[in-house]
């Protein structure tokens, strides 16, 4: 396979995936959290747009009541009964000015109260740990072979409280989905939980909002909100080993895959490999896009993405893999029947 | 009055202009390429703080525009994420260390205080000229890094463990810590010069509710610096200790931990807003009570504020870390703060409107730049009100919605409040009178410009467009925005160059201003334009908060201080009262010295520990230089002074 052939799909087939702004919007809330928090923005957004009117009004009709054209220096006034109905007007203004913060503050506080809470009961859990720069998912069971792990994809049940416990095994992340709700850093050394419930089925855009180092700006994930059945096919289908390989093309792609430098860094359960480095890809085929939602799933991009990750995320912890044309294909054949 | 009779006499007295040559012989400050490094006088140095600053306005405004080039289409390759990550961290670096607090802390304090309180020079001038020197040795080393490749790339406020040996190898997160003890040694040096003239080297008769505004927030400011700058000097100091020795501070793996460095900075980095923000509030007082040809309305109102605004700005640094989870009846505390800020900016607002609606105004040149300010900081402190909200600070937070309003707060409360306060002063430095004409056209480029780039963002952020990102992908719908962002800077850029030209031509052509040009009331316009060597012919005395308004023509001077040794009046640090006399140190090239050995210490550090034990004696050396008692005329005894007290 021709090199160059390689990545000219790789950097431009993402364009043929436009998403709708909608789903990656501080006010295109699909969750109860970001639609409380879209609430309260309106409310403070009112109250204040009308402290700016009062104040321009206020700038501009002082300005124009006292203003005197002349450059030449005036004298001085003397004005004691200006400064006692200055007094009255800015001592009014001030109280005004308590009320309205104390406002915002009661309001705040409430609106973070129903943030905070969960609307209903029987959770389901995702450990969510930070990396540079992808994001590892699992959803941890007390049986181990009863726990899910992926990458970048986040499925949940539309209309059950999701609770996200946090970590991160290198620098300081931050988990963000402005459709669903509001930001949480992932610290390394803390854990902490908050949760949400998405209420539309379809798939919400996050990133990484704390700055994380060379490929902060690539370092996305998805949720995918679908509902309760169909997430449980997902999973049941995510519990399994990966698939064993049908065709001798893709068969040749886990022999490829299992004695180059991949097998260092992934893992893919069913076979020898098993780091935990970089992402598990025992079910990448099912995924969505690859790289932390830098790139489609496509044959194309896969095969670009193997042989020279570098080029696409400079700085990268992969390093790039220089295959043969042959056994590049049959590698991509293979990670790709991983369904 | 506190002054007794003996020693008071009326400026018109005889003999004036030989006193004024033996004063301009004795203050003189030595002339040629060695002269410039032992000048020590408060107006020479406050310059060229302003000067140096202002040239790293344009170098920031340069990687602005690189900034803005960047992210004007999806994926552009104009910059790898290497470079980015050097630049936006350059830029931020930049204007807040080498720029904002230099320039209107450091460089306004400097020239205008000691003028404003009729001192002769600031106290401790060699301390100042050395903090002057630091100041520029640690912009050559930040600047010298990023051109030499070794830029720091981990953001101006350097999270850890980001910044820390394991995920920043090289020398890009140490060049940033130096920079910042470099910086912040400088301004804690002129933190202690500027409370010290302010509380010991006011004219007789300035108690302290007499005292100009303006000087209030430079003593609130002063102290906030010394309250606020050791506190990131250790956060930058224990990451350069976990980088240099192997220390385990903020190393989680280790049991470190990476919220104490956020603590620490933040706790320096909130003060540090106000430390930007109040200069030019002193700025916008002075200015509005001087074009509203009115006693400003509330002084104390204004002054209370600025002390309250000086203390609740350290209370409030957690808004910066409300995404990292803290227990929500803390952040509740925090909003509160936040949000109780906004009664002592909100009172001076509404005592500037007061004072402009009872008020004659003479809408000039510096007072079109104060419009400019109560829009645009009006703007960046309402959007700062929904921040001081939890839930809505973790949607935008770390997003272009927050990058949209600290621009609007500090160019808002910085950028126009300097350009209003250079016009202003511009006839007291240079003699010379700013050209209006030109001036206007600079406002107008500048305001739109600068509204059309950030009023922009707003939308980016609450579109989900994250800071820091060095690129974006096609899909995320954000080019549209990010071109119209980009366009302003063709604007503010146009008007940086009118201004530029402005200060050219006025400088060698301006109108020749005379003493006071505007009839403002501050003591710095009773002195020539610009003012001599010793500043006062006579030290002056005052009888109101509104010297040059108030005073009567024979409003006392202050006599017996001696005109062959450089003396200085020291008063009471409540009522003014004159205490005792002191002695100017004079020039000396020992600051410059003492700052290149210390210079060569601290980038020694970068390198090696050992730079501190190797690079401790030169700077001991060069401090008994600076400290060498020298054989001159004595200092006459308290009971030779008539009038102690």
């Amino acid at each position: 396979m021709n090199r160059e052939f390689v990545f000219v799909p790789a950097r431009f087939s993402a364009q043929a995936m436009p998403l709708n702004p909608g789903h990656h919007s501080v006010l295109h809330p699909a969750a109860s959290q970001a639609g409380n928090i879209e609430w309260l923005y309106w409310v403070i957004f009112w109250i204040l747009f009308a402290v700016f009117v009062l104040m321009v009004a206020a700038f501009a009709r002082a300005g124009a009541k006292s203003r005197v054209l002349d450059d030449a220096p005036l004298p001085i006034i003397e004005d004691d009964d200006g400064d006692r109905r200055a007094g009255w007007a800015v001592g009014s203004a001030l109280a005004i000015t308590v009320i309205t913060l104390f406002v915002v503050l009661v309001l705040s506080v409430i609106t973070g109260k129903r943030v905070e809470g969960l609307t209903s009961k029987n959770p389901i859990t995702i450990q969510i740990t930070g990396h540079q720069w992808w994001w590892e998912i699992s959803y941890p069971n007390s049986q181990a072979d009863q726990t899910v792990t992926t990458a970048n994809e986040i499925h949940v049940p539309v209309g059950t409280p999701v609770v996200v416990l946090t970590n991160s095994a290198d620098v300081i992340h931050s988990f963000w989905a402005p459709s669903i709700t509001g930001k949480r850093d992932l610290l390394p050394g803390y854990s902490s939980a908050f949760s949400f419930q998405v209420d539309r089925e379809g798939t919400y855009r996050g990133q990484c909002a704390e700055f994380c180092g060379l490929q902060h700006a690539h370092m996305g994930f998805s949720i995918i909100a679908e509902p309760v059945d169909k997430f449980q096919s997902w999973r049941q289908q995510q519990l399994k080993p990966a698939i064993e390989p049908a065709a001798s093309e893709s068969s040749r792609g886990r022999e490829v895959f299992l004695t180059h430098a991949c097998v260092m860094c992934h893992t893919i359960r069913g076979t020898d490999a098993g780091s935990r480095v970089g992402p598990d890809l025992t079910h990448i085929a099912s995924r969505n896009m690859i790289a932390a939602e830098t790139l489609p799933n496509t044959a194309g991009a896969l095969a670009g993405w193997v042989v020279d990750p570098q080029r696409i995320k400079p700085g990268t912890q992969m390093s790039p893999n220089p295959l043969a044309p042959d056994e590049l294909q049959a590698l991509v054949v293979y990670l790709q029947s991983l369904q | 009055m506190a002054v007794a009779e003996p020693i008071v006499a009326n400026d018109q007295d005889a003999g004036q202009s030989g006193l004024a040559r033996r004063l301009a012989h004795t203050w003189r400050q030595p002339k040629g390429f060695l002269g410039w490094f032992c000048n020590t006088h408060h107006t020479d140095i406050g310059i060229r703080f302003m000067v140096t600053a202002f040239i790293f306005l344009l170098l920031g405004g340069v990687l602005a525009a690189m900034i803005r080039l960047q992210l004007i289409r999806p994926e552009n390759s104009l910059m790898g994420p290497d470079l980015y990550n050097q630049v936006f961290t350059m830029h931020g670096s930049t204007m807040i260390f080498l720029f904002a607090v230099p320039m209107m802390f450091q460089g306004f304090g400097v020239y205008i205080v000691p003028l404003m309180c009729g001192a002769r020079n600031i106290a401790f001038p060699r301390l100042n000229a050395f903090s002057y020197y630091l100041y520029v040795g640690g912009a050559l080393v930040l600047w010298g890094g990023f051109l030499t490749n070794t830029g720091p790339d981990v953001g101006w406020f350097a999270y850890v463990p980001l910044s820390g040996p394991a995920y920043s190898p090289g020398h890009r997160a140490d060049i940033w810590s130096q920079m910042i003890t470099f910086t912040e040694v400088s301004a804690l040096g002129v933190a202690i010069c500027i409370a010290t003239t302010i509380l010991r080297h006011r004219a007789p008769g300035m108690t302290l509710n007499r005292m100009p505004i303006l000087l209030w927030e430079k003593l609130v400011i002063s102290i906030a610096v010394i309250f606020a700058m050791p506190a990131v000097m250790i956060a930058s100091g224990l990451l350069l200790l976990d980088r240099l020795v192997g220390t385990h501070f903020f190393n989680p793996a280790e049991g470190g931990d990476v919220l104490l460095y956020q603590h620490l900075f933040w706790f320096f980095g909130h003060p540090e807003v106000y430390i930007i923000f109040l200069p030019g509030a002193a700025i916008i007082s002075t200015l509005v009570e001087c074009f509203s040809r009115r006693r400003i309305f509330g002084y104390t109102p204004i002054v209370v504020s600025v002390v309250a605004t000086g203390f609740i700005g350290f209370s409030v640094w957690v808004h910066h870390m409300f995404a990292t989870g803290l227990p929500q009846l803390s952040e509740s505390f925090f909003t509160a703060a936040s949000l109780m800020i906004v009664i002592p900016t909100g009172t001076q607002f509404f005592c500037w409107v007061a004072t402009i609606w009872y008020g004659r105004l003479q809408l000039r040149l510096p007072m079109l730049w104060c419009f400019g300010f109560f829009f645009v900081f009006l703007i960046g402190g309402l959007s700062g009100v929904m921040l001081a909200s939890v839930p809505v600070d973790l949607q935008v937070h770390d997003t272009y919605f927050v990058v949209a309003h600290f621009h609007y707060v500090l160019i808002g409360g910085a950028l126009f409040p300097m350009f209003a306060g250079i016009y202003f002063w511009f006839p007291k430095m240079t003699g010379r009178m700013a050209s209006a004409k030109l001036g206007a056209w600079h406002f107008w480029l500048f305001f739109f410009g600068f509204n059309i780039t950030f009023f922009t963002l707003h939308f980016l952020g609450l579109r989900g467009m994250p800071r820091r990102i060095y690129t974006y992908g096609p899909d995320m719908h954000w080019q549209g925005l990010n071109i119209l962002a980009s366009t302003g800077v063709i604007f503010m850029t146009a008007g940086l160059l009118v201004f530029l030209a402005n200060v050219y031509r006025s400088m060698h052509t301006g109108e020749i201003a005379g003493n006071n040009p505007w009839e403002d009331a501050g003591l710095e316009w009773s002195v020539s334009s610009p003012p001599p060597p010793y500043n006062f012919l006579h030290v002056p005395t005052v009888s109101g908060r509104d010297p040059l308004w108030e005073d009567p023509p024979d409003q006392p001077v202050v006599v017996g201080l001696r005109d062959d040794i450089r003396e200085t009046l020291v008063t009471h640090s409540l009522d003014a009262d004159p205490q005792h006399k002191d002695e100017d140190p004079g020039p000396s090239i020992w600051p410059f010295l003492a700052a290149v050995t210390v210079s060569a210490a601290f980038v020694g550090s970068i390198f090696t520990a050992w730079a501190i034990p190797i690079g401790a004696p030169p700077v001991i050396a060069t401090l008994i230089g600076w400290l060498w008692p020298r054989g001159q005329s004595p200092t006459p005894l308290p009971n030779e002074v008539p009038w102690i007290h």
